[in-house]
């Protein structure tokens, strides 16, 4: 438990700490901010996404078959 | 709907060329200066001298800047790997999955584990602990390197696995001939030790940029001594993983090495081309007409390629229209084996969807490899499956000018940097490197060629390698996802506009503490 405390309070000490290192977890947070919520949620559609297995083998099976 | 699907595959190449090149703007200085900044804080603890220790915190800084704006950005690879290229994904299972979720466990529990012991441990855990997290921290980011490295390198190079027709998956069967194939090991070595060079001749042009302002002598000149010694060993030894790297195309990817060298008719003992101006497409056909000038070497594309001066090395023509005399085939020939494949699994989709289990168990046994026939048709036909969507030889052929200039730019800017790394090696032994301002200007505008070198090396890579997703199995147009080209575009111009800004936020904090420099802590 003593452990667990001093490792917490080095993480708490060294992001209280941070000069530059506050503005590059503003770059950090925005940039997975966009990535995560923007991006991943809007333009992103997992195609086999849902699909069981079987489905995901046909789909792909279909999509590797040319039509003519 | 077709022509919006071609669209879609260009526009999904453009955006995963995109996102790679941003992401390998900050990839390298993270793996090369990892190592660099461990060997000063060794010398700290070594000598207990602050001024080490100093030294090492300025680095340290700017390999935060670079790691923070870097982290994260190749998450969109992954991203894309679903969402743009879902056949291929499916069609590679966990041969590519594999490598990268033991990336990611690198990642996560080496690199940001001990990366925060290394900025936050300062005065508060021991010297060897942090010393001993610094260099974990460097390795971690190298053994990170590796996996994605294996990954793409099966890209390149297929081994190690068997197509399960049933769940339409290719199944690892060898671990270890995926992590340990000879272009994967080749493409590890040459990428961290072009990586480590890269960040060498960073910290030299730092260093440097400090030698012309008169500022920071002694940490400028001692950082020189260390970078420009471990950019020299590194830069040589890229060279050399270089040269095999050229030996092991020339067996697996012969259309690669003969775009490189805009090689159009094969011969033995062919000449490496230094230099030379190609003609436009339509007029290059042959050997004879393929360039404006050029300057040869003679023999030295045999001795590279085959380790011998009379060597045969196929031209472009050779690969396409085949040469019976060297055993190569057609690219007819390969595109109708790989269309009987296509062929094959239309049968087997057929008699699965009539219950015809005869049918389908004739099939299996011709994808199993323990059975005679299931051999025979795996190596004579499935080798081909993806020449099967091809429509013309041509597609075939990447592009030739692309290669050929950026091998020139990467190998030409190599060589440049093995000169200029023993230049201010010896010049700096000798104490008079600050009055050769000639070179230090040069080692300053060394930064920029590294990155450009760098970039090459990865286009001579991924492009020599089209139309292929995965070599010789699956091209770019069947590995694509068929999502609407619109969604690619918009994706494409909000990546640009991200990752220029990252950039634009890197170079601007990174110039900053540049002009900062080193604190007095």
């Amino acid at each position: 438990m003593e452990m667990l405390r001093k490792i917490a309070r080095f993480y708490i000490d060294g992001f209280r700490e941070m000069t530059l290192g506050r503005t590059l977890w503003a770059i950090i947070l925005l940039k997975l901010f966009i990535l995560f919520a923007v991006l991943k949620l809007f333009f992103f559609p997992d195609l086999l996404a849902g699909k069981n297995p079987e489905e995901r083998a046909d789909y792909v099976l279909e999509n590797l078959i040319p039509e003519n | 709907m077709l022509t919006d699907y071609l669209s879609t595959v260009d526009w999904s190449r453009a955006q995963f060329a995109l996102t790679a090149i941003y992401h390998w703007l900050f990839v390298p200085l993270t793996l090369g200066l990892g190592p660099l900044i461990a060997i000063m804080e060794t010398l700290y603890v070594r000598t207990g001298d602050e001024f080490w220790r100093r030294t090492t915190k300025f680095w340290m800084r700017l390999f935060g800047v670079n790691f923070a704006i870097g982290v994260a950005t190749g998450l969109i690879l992954e991203f894309e790997f679903g969402t743009n290229w879902s056949n291929y994904s499916h069609f590679v299972g966990d041969i590519f999955g594999a490598p990268l979720a033991i990336e990611g466990i690198f990642a996560f529990f080496l690199e940001s584990t001990f990366i925060a012991v290394m900025f936050f441990g300062w005065g508060k855990v021991s010297k060897r602990f942090h010393l001993t997290a610094t260099w974990l921290t460097a390795i971690g980011a190298n053994l990170s390197a590796w996996w994605i490295l294996v990954a793409n390198a099966w890209m390149q190079y297929p081994v190690g696995c068997e197509f399960n027709l049933e769940t339409v998956r290719n199944e690892m069967s060898s671990f270890s001939e995926v992590a340990l194939s000879p272009v994967a090991v080749n493409k590890f070595l040459h990428t961290v030790t072009s990586s480590f060079t890269l960040a060498a001749l960073f910290v030299v042009g730092v260093s440097a940029w400090y030698l012309l302002r008169g500022r920071e002598k002694r940490m400028a000149t001692k950082s020189i001594a260390i970078a420009s010694l471990f950019g020299l060993i590194s830069a040589l030894a890229t060279a050399w993983s270089g040269d095999q790297s050229g030996a092991i195309a020339a067996r697996t990817q012969p259309m690669k090495l003969a775009a490189m060298e805009a090689l159009y008719d094969g011969e033995h003992g062919a000449p490496l081309t230094v230099i030379g101006l190609l003609r436009p497409e339509d007029e290059r056909s042959s050997n004879d007409d393929a360039f404006h000038f050029k300057v040869d070497i003679p023999k030295l594309l045999s001795v590279m390629s085959f380790r011998d001066t009379e060597a045969f090395v196929p031209g472009i023509n050779d690969l396409i229209k085949g040469n019976a005399e060297q055993g190569i085939l057609s690219a007819e020939e390969k595109m109708a084996r790989g269309r009987a494949v296509i062929a094959t699994l239309a049968r087997y989709r057929q008699a699965r969807d009539e219950g015809d289990t005869g049918t389908m168990q004739q099939i299996e046994e011709l994808f199993d490899a323990s059975t005679p026939q299931g051999e025979h048709f795996l190596r004579e036909y499935f080798a081909y499956f993806g020449y099967g969507y091809l429509e013309t030889p041509q597609q075939l052929v990447p592009n030739v000018p692309l290669l050929f200039y950026s091998f020139r730019v990467m190998v030409g800017a190599g060589c440049l940097f093995i000169l200029l790394l023993a230049l201010v090696w010896w010049f700096n032994r000798r104490e008079r490197l600050d009055t050769k301002r000639w070179l230090l200007h040069a080692a300053v505008w060394c930064i920029p060629l590294a990155y450009l070198a760098s970039q090459a090396g990865w286009i001579v890579a991924e492009v020599g390698r089209q139309p292929w997703a995965i070599q010789g199995l699956m091209p770019v147009n069947v590995a694509a996802s068929k999502i609407p080209s619109g969604s690619v575009t918009t994706t494409f111009i909000l990546f640009l506009v991200l990752f220029t800004a990252l950039l634009i936020a890197e170079v601007s904090i990174l110039c900053r503490q540049i002009k900062i420099g080193p604190k007095n802590e």
